[in-house]
């Protein structure tokens, strides 16, 4: 095998960014090449996972540098499910935004953006160094604050601010967190750190340290006491930008953390103690922040930030079957998340507005579509056997092993707050008789649109769904994958093998 | 800023701190110096001819928008990592030399195609932005 196939899912992105900078004038040629990007991107990675599920870890030195002195790229099974999910959302986002997104933005280069923002989620997810991981997340914040203030409007600029602000704390966090790494081990390779994290002698300045990494990642993903950026700025982006970024930046952060914390730091009473609690506190905050809202999309926002904390519990727990958990939990939420927000884009354009009181009657307009959409509203709190029951499973199974019952209490009730906010949602916006809104002129509203605009809205709810269902339906294989992850997770050694072959 | 004096200078600097800028690109893989420097000092010489004459004579120099040496920049760049991926089947990025060194440019590899992208995407981003800065004020 030809270890460069690692670089593929990037390369392909940052070809298609380029081609489109280069189509920058022509906005219809630009959604059919990011469609075409999309796909081959797609057939990239799902061909990446297939061969990394079947040969195991493999590791690629970026300029021929070796290990721990260059640039190492890891394709773990972890590493390659993230870069398969990322294609699945990019395909779903690049169709629909064909259509959904005006063209006053498109015209500002919003293709070549959206594919640099994959790029940067490709390589995250690939990288086997700490100071490159800080870079591709620096080539991911920059993107996505240009996804969310193109266009201009007032809201989405008082949006952003509070975004970058945040998030650019969070960097600064991060790289200080990396400062402190370097200079205790002298390394920057995660593979290499292992061993080097373990040998250091002041065990209270690691333990520091894997705090600050544990902060400059909780603002990423929108953790208790820091997710304030999150409901602030997520509704106020075009609807395709908020299905991308609900559905795969906060799982950078989670991703990020699960990381750190299986290879190269341990998590030890002090860090599990603070993992839980805040997982337990990002359940409640997100929940209640969701109950009192009344634009949908705020509603959403708030529960992404509940249901990171079912994976925060997962990596707290630090069992095998916590940990599978966790991993499950991830894959399900990405394709969930980005499906409801491309669900309230849609919501919008066939009523005009975002609020809930507002709305209803959808169930006696679009009966097949109301289906359609409970497909993942249901999903989402996990009816059996919808996708979002299996992970919960494990996570409650890891709460009886490890005796903290508190979590599996706090797990449950959480799920009855959001079935709570679900059935909530289903009625008011799908049952409830709705007033009669006004009129909006120039709006494309949905049944105006042609028929083949209308599907490139629909297809891409479909296309999720049914991965929704498979998740769902095919949980044995998820749960497969999930347990191969969490073993290679759980013991290092074949992750650290591929990238120093000597030791 | 109208003053004759500048004005007459800044026509003779622009082409002097290109090729200085050029200078730097290439001193800059064993010296300090480099495509970002490079393409820094060759946004600064546009800047200056365009303090001195008006923005809209500097953008007559270019044939098209200076963002679009962004994306040329890139395909410089991208290219020059996958030629070794190609040619030798080596790792992405690797670098490859020619046997032996040209005269007065010194020894050629995919690395120096690598910081001429570099330089390309430097100049068009800085010089869209400072235009677009004075555009709009």
């Amino acid at each position: 095998m030809n270890e460069n196939i690692i670089f593929y899912p990037i390369l392909v992105q940052m070809a298609f960014a380029i081609l489109l900078m280069f189509l920058w004038m022509r906005v219809e040629w630009q959604k059919w090449v990011s469609i075409i990007g999309s796909v081959l991107n797609l057939v990239v990675a799902s061909s990446l996972f297939a061969i990394i599920l079947r040969e195991g870890t493999t590791s690629v030195q970026a300029g021929g540098w070796e290990a721990p002195f260059g640039i190492s790229f890891v394709a773990d099974a972890l590493g390659v499910t993230m870069v398969l999910l990322t294609a699945i959302v990019g395909l779903a986002v690049s169709i629909y935004s064909g259509v959904s997104v005006n063209r006053a933005r498109l015209k500002f280069g919003y293709f070549p953006i959206l594919h640099l923002l994959l790029l940067g989620l490709n390589g995250a997810f690939l990288t086997g160094d700490i100071f490159n991981l800080y870079v591709w997340f620096e080539i991911i914040i920059i993107s996505s604050f240009v996804l969310l203030t193109i266009g201009g409007e007032k809201a989405q600029l008082e949006g952003a601010v509070k975004y970058f602000t945040l998030n650019f704390l969070a960097s600064m966090i991060f790289l200080t967190a990396i400062a402190v790494l370097y200079g205790l081990t002298g390394s920057l390779n995660m593979a290499d750190l292992v061993a080097k994290m373990a040998a250091v002698e002041n065990r209270t300045l690691v333990q520091v340290n894997a705090l600050l990494f544990l902060i400059g990642f909780g603002i990423k993903s929108a953790l208790f006491p820091l997710y304030f950026w999150l409901p602030a700025s997520y509704h106020t982006a075009p609807s395709a930008v908020a299905a991308i970024f609900g559905g795969l930046l906060t799982k950078v952060g989670v991703y990020a953390i699960i990381r750190m914390f299986t290879l190269i730091f341990e998590v030890d009473s002090l860090i599990q103690i603070v993992l839980l609690s805040t997982a337990v506190l990002t359940f409640f905050s997100g929940a209640i922040g969701s109950l009192v809202q009344n634009n949908i999309r705020k509603i959403f926002s708030y529960l992404i930030i509940c249901h990171i904390g079912y994976m925060i519990a997962g990596v707290g727990m630090m069992t095998q079957v916590a940990l599978a958990g966790a991993i499950f939990y991830l894959i399900h939420d990405i394709v969930v998340k980005t499906n409801l927000f491309l669900m309230t884009g849609l919501i919008y354009k066939m009523k005009g507005t975002h609020s809930m009181r507002k709305l209803g009657d959808l169930y006696a307009e679009y009966p097949l579509l109301s289906l359609l959409f409970a497909i993942p509203l249901f999903s989402l709190v996990g009816i059996p056997p919808l996708s979002g029951f299996w992970p919960k499973l494990s996570l409650i199974e890891a709460g009886f092993d490890t005796e903290s019952y508190w979590i599996i209490g706090a797990i449950l009730f959480s799920s009855l707050l959001t079935l709570y906010i679900v059935v909530k949602f289903w009625s008011e916006v799908f049952w409830k008789p709705g007033e009669q809104l006004p009129n909006i002129k120039h709006f494309r509203y949905f049944r105006k649109l042609k028929k083949r605009h209308k599907w490139r809205l629909v297809a891409p709810v479909v296309f999720l769904s049914l991965i929704s269902l498979y998740i769902g339906f095919g949980a044995e294989s998820v749960m497969e994958l999930s347990n191969r992850i969490s073993d290679e997770l759980m013991d290092p050694q074949h992750y650290i093998e591929a990238v120093l072959p000597s030791t | 800023m109208k003053t004759i004096i500048l004005r007459a200078a800044s026509n003779y600097m622009l082409p002097l701190l290109l090729v200085f800028s050029v200078f730097i690109l290439l001193r800059g893989h064993y010296l300090p110096g480099g495509g970002f420097v490079g393409g820094l000092v060759a946004a600064m010489a546009f800047v200056l001819h365009a303090f001195a004459n008006k923005l809209e004579t500097t953008k007559k120099l270019f044939r098209m928008h200076p963002g679009f040496l962004m994306p040329f920049g890139l395909t410089l760049a991208l290219l020059s990592g996958l030629m070794p991926m190609i040619i030798e089947e080596s790792s992405f990025l690797t670098a490859m030399w020619l046997s032996e060194a040209l005269p007065a440019i010194g020894a050629v590899g995919t690395t120096l195609f690598f910081d001429i992208g570099v330089y390309l995407v430097v100049v068009g981003v800085t010089l869209t932005i400072i235009f677009t800065i004075s555009e709009s004020s």
